[in-house]
């Protein structure tokens, strides 16, 4: 009996949806298939990166569109190696879709921006933290939800002097990547008042992808010895080896960047201002746990959804202008609200310090004061800023 | 001069409650500490501390004051405690991760938001029977009920909306779209209007129950506190409607606001990441839960002022006071 009633009463739910037709909403996501895991790789990346995370907000749009007469769709593009994305990005607008979540390189961003401009598409960059997409090289028809490097290393350099630990010893790897961590972090240390006691390019190779068994260069052993430092920041965005350096200093010296203590969009342990229900939302629908992609295309997809019930429309060019107005508020489990600047399109966001296991802190540290938002201590500001809109 | 005649009447009446005063129970649920503070009312002193399931979030009692209903959430169930020996009686059904609910004014049933799985489950306490799960928003929480029973509001911390269901049918007859993360809602005595604050927007939004209109949205600015801070939870309001108390979360502030104008006339510094409130039914005073300061504020409502702060366990979330 309670069954039934059950049964009755959800039927009854869903007839208090709007009985007009809704207003049905297409998002695309392009992803490149998961590259085969690295030589030797504890935590290979997931299979369904970023769309898990695009899959879940868009359920959470359809609950709430239930409400207020809109559906929701995701069109998915996986790229195979080789695969064309503006191809992709082309085929999804003209099957409907008016916003893509894009988690590509720079470069294929770029491609796909521009192949799409002058058409109703907004593109969302849900992975490339480059700065260059934020300043020269930024678009109008792009909005950017990872914090950028320059406000990766402005937030971890923020709580670094927080400590006073103002002497650091940079250690970058041979990517080109490294290379804009590493000038990031070398900015951030000058704006924040540290100081650069000394800067080592690692040489040694993928030490930390290394077995067990395999040789250990005793140079690695020593690459630290003579110099007076505070803490080593090291630039490894392949994770090559920035986790080889972690109790091999030749001082007992704690590890930041982008191994050891990392600031980061989103972490698994971040469980504060409600985080724990995205979470677990989360793991019962991708069945691991979320990372900072899969954060990054759900706060996309969620901001189209916020936007859309604000606003009453699903017109790219009235949400485009709604997100970089002050009134959008996206909560996004960070403790404030959320949104877009309007110089640029980057997300506004805190940024979390973390080790592998837990939160730290949370940037903007206290005290790091702005005339706009707080938020705007970390990156490059309006003044600064070589993006130019229109 | 209408201000001195009614500040005369106020502590008229202060004095006459004074002299009528009884000694209430507060139970205070520490979300971290997994336990439950017993306070006692007139001496403003903690009486016991009582160690409960995980999590312990909502909590309400019986309309005889003889059980205690708490969301311990990460176990999925409400318990039913007994006043008498602070032991768990049973433990009702609740549908998954439990974390805020209202009783009817009759005492029954008890409308459960189940946060994780955007439902209000509507449960008979007495048979321990789910009577009807109701579709709502993503991240249900706040829980608000008409004084007649018949109009129920749940906000959804995700969808930004709070729900009007209708009790007697589990319909949602209508969704008024609200500021980011609807956290509570709270209707007046006489059904006038149904408060809703929003922690992430920062504001608390006034709406007329019958027409679903909204009358006022209610900013605030605190001097010397930033307005990312702000962020309102709890809402309580005199019997009379003529004055309302916010909980303003990491501002630690409680605003008062005037029921009839809908303008913040003060401000109240209180602990740490100040979140749920409570009065005493005789509206003597106010306890406001500090949850990352370890402890409960005491208010005495006629003059509006913070009386005390009681040390409880470690994260105090919600606070209900005995009925008698």
């Amino acid at each position: 009996m309670a069954a039934l009633l059950l049964a009755f009463v959800s039927v009854l739910g869903c007839d208090t949806a709007r009985a007009a037709e809704p207003l049905e909403i297409h998002i695309g996501v392009i992803t490149h298939k998961a590259p085969p895991p690295a030589l030797y790789e504890l935590d290979p990346t997931p299979e369904d990166e970023a769309a898990a995370g695009a899959g879940l907000a868009i359920d959470d749009n359809n609950t709430t569109g239930r409400f207020s007469g809109q559906r929701y769709v995701l069109d998915q593009a996986v790229l195979d190696k080789g695969q064309s994305p503006v191809e992709a990005a082309v085929k999804l607008a003209d099957g409907g879709a008016k916003y893509l979540v894009v988690a590509l390189p720079a470069d294929e961003l770029l491609a796909v921006a521009d192949a799409l401009k002058g058409r109703p598409v907004l593109v969302f960059n849900a992975a490339a933290q480059d700065d260059r997409l934020r300043g020269a090289d930024c678009r109008a028809n792009v909005f950017h939800v990872p914090p950028s490097r320059a406000m990766v290393t402005d937030a971890l350099v923020q709580y670094l002097a927080t400590k006073r630990w103002m002497k650091l010893f940079l250690t970058y790897g041979p990517t080109e990547a490294d290379k804009l961590y590493a000038d990031a972090l070398r900015q951030s240390a000058k704006k924040f008042g540290l100081t650069l006691a000394a800067e080592k390019a690692w040489t040694f190779g993928p030490l930390a992808r290394a077995r067990s068994d395999s040789i250990t260069q005793s140079d690695a052993l020593v690459f630290s010895r003579g110099t007076d430092y505070d803490i080593m920041v090291v630039a490894d965005e392949e994770a090559d080896f920035g986790d080889y350096l972690a109790y091999r200093t030749w001082d007992p010296k704690v590890i930041a960047g982008t191994q050891g203590l990392i600031a980061a969009s989103w972490h698994r342990a971040q469980d504060a201002w409600g985080s724990a229900q995205l979470q677990s939302r989360f793991f019962k629908r991708a069945k691991r746990t979320m990372r900072p992609i899969d954060y990054q295309a759900w706060v996309a997809v969620r901001a189209v959804g916020e936007a859309a019930t604000r606003t009453k429309s699903a017109d790219p060019a009235t949400i485009s202008t709604f997100l970089v107005d002050p009134k959008f508020q996206l909560a996004a489990f960070k403790g404030v609200p959320v949104n877009f600047r309007g110089w640029d399109h980057q997300l506004r966001q805190p940024v979390l310090i973390a080790q592998p296991m837990a939160i730290v802190s949370v940037s903007p540290q206290p005290g790091y004061l702005h005339q706009r938002s707080v938020l705007d201590t970390l990156g490059v500001d309006q003044p600064e800023s070589q993006c130019h809109l229109p | 001069m209408p201000y001195i005649v009614k500040a005369v009447l106020l502590g008229l009446a202060t004095t006459l409650l004074a002299g009528t005063a009884q000694a209430y129970t507060v139970y205070v649920s520490n979300e971290k500490g997994n336990s439950i503070t017993v306070i006692d009312s007139e001496t403003q002193t903690v009486k016991q501390t009582v160690p409960t399931g995980r999590r312990p979030r909502g909590i309400t009692i019986s309309n005889d004051g003889k059980s205690l209903y708490l969301c311990a959430s990460d176990d999925d169930g409400v318990e039913v405690i007994d006043t008498a020996t602070m032991k768990v009686a049973r433990t009702l059904q609740s549908g998954p991760d439990p974390e805020l609910f209202i009783l009817h004014p009759s005492g029954n049933p008890l409308y459960i938001a189940n946060e994780d799985d955007a439902l209000v489950t509507v449960v008979d306490v007495q048979q321990n029977k789910v009577l009807a799960t109701v579709p709502v928003g993503v991240e249900p929480e706040g829980m608000g009920i008409s004084p007649d029973g018949k109009m129920l509001v749940n906000t959804s911390e995700t969808t930004n909306m709070a729900h009007f269901i209708d009790t007697s049918s589990f319909q949602v007859i209508d969704s008024v779209l609200v500021d980011s993360r609807p956290r509570f809602a709270e209707f007046n005595k006489d059904n006038s209007k149904v408060w809703v604050s929003a922690e992430v927007g920062g504001t608390v939004t006034v709406i007329e129950p019958a027409t679903r209109k909204i009358l006022k949205r209610i900013e605030f600015q605190v001097p010397g506190v930033t307005a990312e801070t702000i962020q309102p939870v709890g809402v309580r309001v005199t019997k009379d409607g003529k004055t309302a108390f916010v909980a303003l979360g990491p501002a630690n502030r409680i605003a008062v606001i005037n029921g009839e104008t809908l303008e913040v006339e003060k401000y109240l510094l209180v602990g740490q990441r100040v979140w749920q409130l409570a009065f005493t039914p005789d509206e003597k005073y106010l306890y406001a839960t500090n949850g990352n300061s370890n402890d409960v504020s005491v208010i005495d409502v006629a003059s509006q002022k913070v009386i005390k702060t009681i040390p409880v366990g470690e994260a105090p979330w919600g606070v209900v006071v005995s009925p008698n």
